[in-house]
C-alpha cells in the first residue's frame, strides 16, 4: 500500500503537474472530503495553509506519520501548496451517524468554552489560515491528536496546543473528540 | 528620571495603565485554588471569553512555513528613517530566525518549525543559501566561536567544527550539552558565546504563567564543552535575544511578558545583568518592574526583584537585539541597541512587528525607544515578523523575518535622503 502510494506520487510529480495535481493518491485514504479510514483525518474544507504546513512538517520529519513522511519527501514547496490547495477544495466533512448524546455534548461544549477553543479555531471551529478545522473531524483522530499534544509527542507550529492539552484529562479529551466529530462543520474557508 | 520628554511620557503612560488596571482587577473575583489542588501548570483558561468578535480576532499567529518568493516580499511596504535604504539580502530561508555571522562572513540562520539551519554565503557579489543541518528539533539558536558553529535545539546543544570550510559537506552535529528540559513551551533557544568565551543558554518558563521548577526561567552559562554550568540569572520568563554592552561588557537581554492579563499589560522588558548569579528578574511574581502578578504576586513586592532598564510595549514579542556597532550608520546610531519585535498574537489591536532603536546616553541609560524599521503591520494583519538583527561585516544591519523566510539589509546613504519609502 505504502509503496504503491509513493510510486503514484512519484509519477504525478514527474509529470510536473504542480498547477492541478491529481489527488487520487490522497483521496484513496483521506476520502473525498470526508475520511472513511480509521485514524486518517478528513481534509475537505481545511484551511490550505494548515495543510501546506503539515506537508512541510512531514517532509522535514518535524511531524511523524507514515506514509506521509515518505510521500512528502520528494515534494517541492510548490508541490506542497498545489496538493494542499487541491485537497482542501473538497467539501467539508459530513458526519453520518447517530446524533450525540445530549448530556455528553453539553459537557463537551462547556469544555470547549472553558478551554477557549474558539479563540483560535473560530466560532464554528472551522479553522483559519494555519489553524485546522476541528468541527466534523474523525473522533478517534481528534482523541489521538489531543493525547499526542498532551504528551508533546506531537508539536504544532507553536506550542499552544501542547499547553492547552496539558491541562485536559483523559475523560475531557474523550468528550471533546466525541462532540467535535458530531459538530456541524460550517462553511469552507480559504 | 530621563531628560528625554518622549521617554518620560512613555513611563507616565505605563504607570497610569498599571493604576487603571489595578482598579478594574479589584472589581473581579480572584479565582480560588483549593488546598491540595495541583499547581496550575498552564493558564489557557485565563484567555478572555470568546463570545465577542474582538476576542475572536485574537487568532493565533500560525503562519505559512514556506518562504515567500522574492518578488512577493513586502519590501515596498516597509519604512525606515530618511537616508536609510532597505534591500533583500537573502530569501528562501523558510522560517529563518536567529542569526550569527561566522569568521569568514557566512551568515548562519536557525529556524523553529522548519528544523533547519541555513548558511548564506557570498562570492563575487552572488549570495547563495545552503542548508547545513535539517531534521532538527526547533534549532532556533546559532552561535559561533573559533570556527565552530553551535546549534541550540529544544533540549540539546551541539556543534559543527570548521563549518565554514565544509558548507557543502557539513559534518553531523556533535552533542556538547543536553541537560535541558524537553518542554515545547518556550523551549526554543537563542544562544551566543560571550566575551568571556562561554556559551550562554536560556531556559524559558514551561508555560505562560506558572511557578517554574528550579530548572526553568533562567539563563545559564557554561564552557564550550558543556561543563561548569552556572545559573547566572533567574526570574527570566523567556529571553530570545541578548548581547553584551561593548563598553561595560554586561549582558543585556530582552524578556517576553506573560499573556492574558490585559491588552496593555505587562510590557516586554529590556534587562541588564550586573551581578551574574545574584539577580532575579521577577517572573512570575513581578512584571515590568512595577506590577505584581494578579495570581502569583500576592505576598511579594516588586522591590524584591531587579527591574528592567526600559519597557518595550505589551505583547510586542521583543526578541533579537544587538548593540549598534556598525560603522556604516550615522553617529546618532552609534550608542544604542536595535531590537526586533516579532509582533503580538494576543492583542486585539496588534503591536510590535518592527525593529526599534533604544538610544543610550553616555552613562549607559536608555533615553528613548524609537521605531526604526516599520510597516510589517497592515490592516491589523502581520505581513512580516522580525525575529533577529545582526550587524554585518560591512557595518550594515541585517534583519530576519520568519514569516517570509527572508533576510533584509539596512544601509545608510547620506545622499539618498528619501531612498526608502
Amino acid at each position: 500500500m505504502r509503496l504503491f502510494l509513493v510510486a503514484a506520487f512519484a509519477v504525478t510529480l514527474a509529470a510536473g503537474a504542480t498547477a492541478a495535481p491529481s489527488i487520487e493518491a490522497c483521496t484513496g485514504c483521506h476520502g473525498a472530503g470526508t475520511s472513511q479510514s480509521e485514524g486518517v483525518p478528513s481534509l475537505g474544507g481545511m484551511p490550505a495553509v494548515y495543510v501546506t504546513n503539515q506537508l512541510f512538517m512531514f517532509r522535514e520529519g518535524q511531524r511523524k506519520a507514515e506514509p506521509m513522511n515518505a510521500l512528502a519527501e520528494p515534494m517541492s514547496d510548490e508541490d506542497l501548496q498545489a496538493y494542499a490547495a487541491a485537497i482542501v477544495a473538497l467539501p467539508p466533512p459530513a458526519y453520518e451517524g447517530e446524533p450525540g448524546e445530549p448530556a455528553r455534548m453539553a459537557r463537551a461544549e462547556a469544555a470547549i468554552g472553558k478551554h477557549r477553543c474558539a479563540s483560535c479555531h473560530g466560532r464554528d471551529l472551522g479553522g483559519d489560515k494555519g489553524i485546522p478545522r476541528i468541527a466534523g473531524q474523525r473522533e478517534e483522530y481528534l482523541g489521538r491528536t489531543l493525547s499526542a499534544y498532551k504528551t508533546s509527542e506531537r508539536a504544532g507550529f507553536d506550542p499552544q496546543m501542547n499547553e492547552v492539552a496539558g491541562e485536559l484529562s483523559a475523560a475531557e479529551i474523550a468528550d471533546l473528540a466525541y462532540a467535535l466529530a458530531r459538530r456541524a462543520p460550517g462553511p469552507a474557508k480559504p | 528620571m530621563s531628560r528625554n520628554p518622549r521617554f518620560r511620557m512613555r513611563t507616565l503612560v505605563s504607570v497610569a495603565a498599571v493604576l487603571a488596571f489595578a482598579g478594574s482587577a479589584w472589581a473581579k473575583p480572584v479565582p480560588q485554588q483549593k488546598p491540595g489542588d495541583p499547581p496550575v501548570v498552564t493558564n489557557n483558561v485565563d484567555r478572555p471569553e470568546t463570545d465577542s468578535d474582538a476576542v475572536l480576532a485574537l487568532k493565533s499567529m500560525t503562519m505559512p512555513i514556506t518562504a515567500t518568493p522574492p518578488d512577493k516580499l513586502p519590501l515596498d511596504k516597509l519604512h525606515l528613517p530618511d537616508g536609510f535604504k532597505l534591500e533583500v539580502y537573502a530569501s528562501g530561508l523558510a522560517n529563518g530566525r536567529s542569526m550569527q555571522l561566522g569568521d569568514k562572513g557566512t551568515l548562519f540562520v536557525g529556524s523553529r518549525i522548519a528544523g533547519r539551519v541555513y548558511a548564506v554565503t557570498e562570492r563575487d557579489g552572488k549570495r547563495e543559501v545552503k542548508i547545513v543541518a535539517k531534521g532538527l528539533h526547533r534549532p532556533n539558536g546559532v552561535a559561533f566561536h573559533d570556527g565552530t558553529l553551535y546549534i541550540a535545539e529544544v533540549s540539546k546543544i551541539s556543534k559543527m567544527p570548521e563549518i565554514e570550510a565544509n558548507l557543502d559537506h557539513p559534518p553531523a552535529p556533535v552533542t556538547v550539552y543536553e541537560d535541558l528540559p524537553k518542554d515545547e513551551a518556550h523551549g526554543w533557544k537563542f544562544i551566543k558565546v560571550g566575551p568571556d568565551g562561554k556559551l550562554y543558554v536560556p531556559v524559558g518558563a514551561p508555560g505562560n504563567s506558572l511557578i517554574p521548577p528550579d530548572t526553568h526561567a533562567q539563563i545559564r552559562r557554561m564552557d564550550l564543552d558543556g561543563k561548569n554550568v552556572e545559573v547566572i540569572a533567574r526570574g527570566v520568563r523567556n529571553t530570545v535575544g541578548f548581547d553584551w554592552n561593548p563598553k561595560t561588557r554586561q549582558l543585556w537581554f530582552t524578556d517576553n511578558g506573560r499573556d492574558w492579563i490585559s491588552e496593555d499589560l505587562p510590557n516586554d522588558e529590556l534587562n541588564v545583568l550586573a551581578e551574574p548569579g545574584k539577580q532575579h528578574f521577577g517572573f512570575p511574581y513581578c512584571h515590568q518592574g512595577n506590577f505584581t502578578d494578579p495570581e502569583y504576586g500576592w505576598g511579594h513586592s516588586c522591590e524584591e526583584f531587579t527591574a528592567p532598564v526600559t519597557l518595550l510595549g505589551a505583547h510586542t514579542a521583543s526578541l533579537g537585539m544587538r548593540f549598534s556597532t556598525g560603522a556604516q550608520f550615522p553617529e546618532a546610531y552609534r550608542n544604542g541597541i536595535f531590537i526586533a519585535q516579532h509582533g503580538s498574537w494576543n492583542r486585539t489591536k496588534k503591536s510590535g512587528a518592527q525593529v526599534v532603536f533604544a538610544k543610550l546616553d553616555d552613562s549607559g541609560k536608555v533615553v528613548s525607544v524609537e521605531p526604526f524599521l516599520t510597516g510589517f503591520l497592515e490592516n491589523n494583519e502581520l505581513i512580516g515578523r522580525p525575529v533577529d538583527v545582526q550587524v554585518a561585516g560591512d557595518g550594515t544591519l541585517l534583519v530576519s523575518d520568519d514569516l517570509n523566510g527572508a533576510i533584509y539589509r539596512v544601509s545608510y546613504d547620506a545622499h539618498a535622503k528619501h531612498a526608502s519609502k
